[in-house]
């Protein structure tokens, strides 16, 4: 088991303005692991697609809550978990299939697809009527910097 | 957002960040220049977009089906490394013709 060695927890109601506020609190967190550019926008683009999937897909009709958990863990990972209470997905692995989506044409359906291949591991949990949590992990390359 | 015509090429500097939040409305004024100007070519310059999520994507896919409807094309300029990997990560290539000469 990893140790955990900092971590924050952020509630917020599934408004669209919100997805710009937690990208940044999430990249924020982050910083003390001295990500690069490059890491630093892979993570804000995962938590976005996360939280945007909470905001359009789990709460169509109403303003829920989202939970994200983030966890600095030993060996340099970043851990973000992203939790709704909403309406939960059937299928989860067509959910998860490129350019699968149940929205309109302002949707792309590459959200977990992103997710998947900026992120070191992706792990997604749904129950229908539930929620759904995207689990995430992001190692950092340690840099050999002294902070 | 700011844009202008040579001839029958639009150019349209979209800013900021684009995400879910402000999808609609980028979308919304591609749309209407587009019908407005009516040109062959639709370049969307990129340079000063300082974050895009996959809404980004339905963005690009939006005006090349209006540009597509015209027999015209989408070309996207000046894209930064963030934007850049998730445009490429859909394989936008594949719909729109690509200049990347930002700096990295
Ligand atoms: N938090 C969620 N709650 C309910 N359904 C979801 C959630 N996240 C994703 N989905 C479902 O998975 C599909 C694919 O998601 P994604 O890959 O992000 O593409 P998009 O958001 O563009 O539709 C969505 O269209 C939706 O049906
Ligand atoms: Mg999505």
């Amino acid at each position: 088991m990893k140790k955990t060695e900092n971590y924050m927890l952020l509630e917020i109601p599934s408004r669209s303005a919100n997805e710009s506020f937690s990208r940044s609190a999430v990249a924020a967190f982050a910083a003390r692991l001295d990500p690069t550019m490059e890491e630093l926008g892979d993570i804000k683009t995962a938590v976005s697609e996360a939280v945007t999937n909470c905001i359009v897909h789990a709460y169509p009709n109403e303003i829920g809550v989202i939970q994200i958990k983030c966890k600095i863990l030993s060996g340099n990972v970043l851990d973000i978990s992203i939790k709704d209470h909403g309406c939960g997905i059937e299928d989860l692995s067509k959910a998860m299939r490129p350019l699968y989506t149940t929205g309109s044409d302002e949707r792309s359906g590459m959200g977990f697809t992103i997710m998947e291949s900026f992120m070191t591991s992706l792990k997604v949990t749904s129950k229908v009527g539930k929620g759904t949590t995207v689990h995430m992990k992001r190692k950092i390359v340690d840099r050999g910097e002294k902070r | 957002m700011t844009s202008f015509v040579q001839g029958r090429r639009l150019t349209i500097a979209l800013t900021g960040e684009i995400d879910h939040h402000r999808a609609a409305e980028v979308m919304q004024t591609i749309g209407q220049k587009i019908a407005e100007y009516l040109p062959k070519v639709c370049v969307l310059d990129f340079r000063d977009v300082t974050f895009m999520d996959s809404s980004g994507i339905a963005v690009v896919i939006r005006a090349h089906r209006r540009m597509h409807e015209l027999d015209g094309t989408v070309l996207l300029r000046n894209i930064p490394p963030q934007p850049w990997k998730v445009l490429h990560a859909a394989g936008v290539e594949r719909i729109a013709e690509v200049e990347r000469s930002v700096p990295v």
